[in-house]
């Protein structure tokens, strides 16, 4: 096989020019995912049954079905469901904060119940009500034991983000196949793309590792 | 609410039981901590002297009988468990301070949330509390770099932010390495000398001879003896009592 890269350096600006979506795409997918892990996680651990009841079955439908099942369902049928004309990439952001919530909420559920039971009754012997201690007591110790997980869901919401490209989201991917498409050559933007993804992934797993160790070494 | 208890009791417990499961912990005590008193809950492991003292401020929820709380009957559901909760401390075996905080705000925590004092009375209050048990150098400083001692100081001075009237001590000075235990109970005796209303679950026989108004014994979920130090430590009545104090002397 004969590799030419010559033909599409003109094009690699253009490519390079999905990285800011990409980040962005995972950035945002990663903060509502989180919100929204935390409220499930909630939810989870709370007494009240058809809350807990929600989150369960909520978890085990987006755990259970394929990511590109949801985000097709959910960009094709918002429109007809409830008349908005959702973009490709809020239909990308709003899937993948779903679903990630899914996944991260079973994190967050198993740092909260990994805190010691002593801080809880210490707030409780304090007077605190229960909302103030799970938010400044609980959850601050319980993320902390769970950033590295998160940094993890957060590469992985970054691979994932591949998929939006098939709704039409100008991503890595997606120009990298336009440019393919442009020049009749496949393997060497594709190729292109790839490294990207991998000096990206790289990276975010060194810092995700420092992190680790630093928070390792401060407790 | 108006009550037609003694206004010197600050605790009365009324046939309390407590089941976990099908095991019953706590077999009907009754008894009456008046307001100042110092009272040494002492007695074998697992006879439920935990349990007991976490009835009082609901840590655990009694299964049967009552407990009045400056007259409020607080295992009515309708009562605000927070507000009682407010006024009794508790000091547990291995401290609880919040890893994340720092000692200063550890103190000044409760009161600004719970109390809404503004962060400036906070301060000066938590300031002043730590001085009291002799850690103000270690406000800025995290709990990981106290040691044992001075962390039940710091978990102390905690509790007492809050100004209760009423301070349980669950085994305050077990999980610390000897040397250590005179600090706290000196801070514990300090709060005793000032009128505090003191229940402290203990294994420090001597403190308890020395700073308790009265003992109670405490044997397989009944109250077997309810004595004077004097009259428990020299004269105990029942056998088991007797065993323990063997053991424990
Ligand atoms: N949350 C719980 N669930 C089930 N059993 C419990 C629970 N807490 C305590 N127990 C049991 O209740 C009994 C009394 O426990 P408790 O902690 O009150 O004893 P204790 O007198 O404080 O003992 P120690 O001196 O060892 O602290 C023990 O058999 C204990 O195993
Ligand atoms: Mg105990």
């Amino acid at each position: 096989m004969n590799l030419d890269f010559g033909r599409i350096i003109p094009n690699i600006p253009f490519i390079l020019q999905g990285i800011l979506l990409t980040l962005q795409f995972t950035a945002l997918s990663t903060i509502f995912g989180f919100l929204w892990g935390t409220v499930l996680s909630l939810f989870k651990i709370s007494n009240i049954t058809p809350l807990t009841w929600f989150s369960n079955v909520y978890t085990s439908i987006f755990r259970g079905t394929p990511l590109l099942v949801q985000l097709s369902l959910i960009y094709y049928a918002t429109p007809q469901l409830t008349g908005y004309n959702i973009s490709p990439l809020e239909a990308g952001v709003f899937t993948f904060s779903l679903n990630s919530g899914a996944y991260i909420s079973e994190t967050i559920r198993g740092g909260i119940l990994a805190v010691d039971r002593g801080q809880g009754e210490a707030a409780k012997s304090l007077g605190v009500p229960y909302s103030m201690m799970m938010w400044d007591v609980i959850l601050p110790q319980a993320v902390k034991n769970i950033l590295p997980a998160l940094a993890n869901e957060s590469i992985n919401l970054l691979k994932d983000s591949t998929l939006v490209s098939v709704i039409g989201v100008t991503d890595i991917l997606r120009r990298s196949q336009i440019v393919a498409a442009e020049k009749f050559i496949y393997f060497e933007p594709i190729l292109v793309a790839a490294l990207i993804y991998y000096v990206i992934v790289m990276g975010l797993t060194t810092g995700a590792y420092a992190l680790e160790r630093k928070l390792q070494r401060s407790s | 609410m108006p009550s037609n208890e003694n206004y010197n009791v600050a605790v009365k417990v009324n046939d309390l039981h407590k089941y976990f499961g099908e095991l019953q912990v706590l077999k009907g005590i009754s008894n009456e901590i008046n307001k100042g008193e110092v009272v040494a809950i002492i007695g074998p492991s697992g006879s439920g002297k935990s349990t007991f003292l976490r009835c009082m401020n609901l840590l655990e929820v009694p299964t049967k009988g009552n407990i009045y709380v400056d007259g409020v009957d607080i295992t009515q559901p309708k009562v605000d468990i927070m507000k009682i909760r407010q006024n009794i401390g508790m000091v547990f075996q291995h401290f609880h301070l919040f890893p994340h905080m720092t000692v200063l705000e550890n103190v000044m925590y409760a009161p600004i949330k719970v109390k809404k004092l503004s962060k400036v009375e906070a301060k000066q209050q938590a300031s002043a509390l730590l001085a009291r048990v002799g850690l103000e150098s270690k406000a800025q400083v995290y709990p990981s770099r106290l040691s044992g001692g001075q962390k039940q100081r710091v978990a102390i001075a905690r509790s007492l932010a809050m100004q209760p009237e009423i301070m349980l001590f669950d085994e305050p000075t077990s999980a610390l390495d000897p040397e250590m235990v005179k600090e706290v109970l000196d801070v514990m005796k300090g709060l005793a000398d000032s009128g505090m209303t003191m229940a402290i679950v203990t294994h420090e026989m001597g403190f308890a001879k020395e700073v308790a108004d009265r003992i109670l014994f405490l044997d397989e979920g009944k109250l077997a003896e309810d004595a004077t130090p004097d009259d428990f430590f020299s004269n105990p009545q029942c056998d088991r009592a007797k065993q323990f104090l063997e053991k424990m002397l």
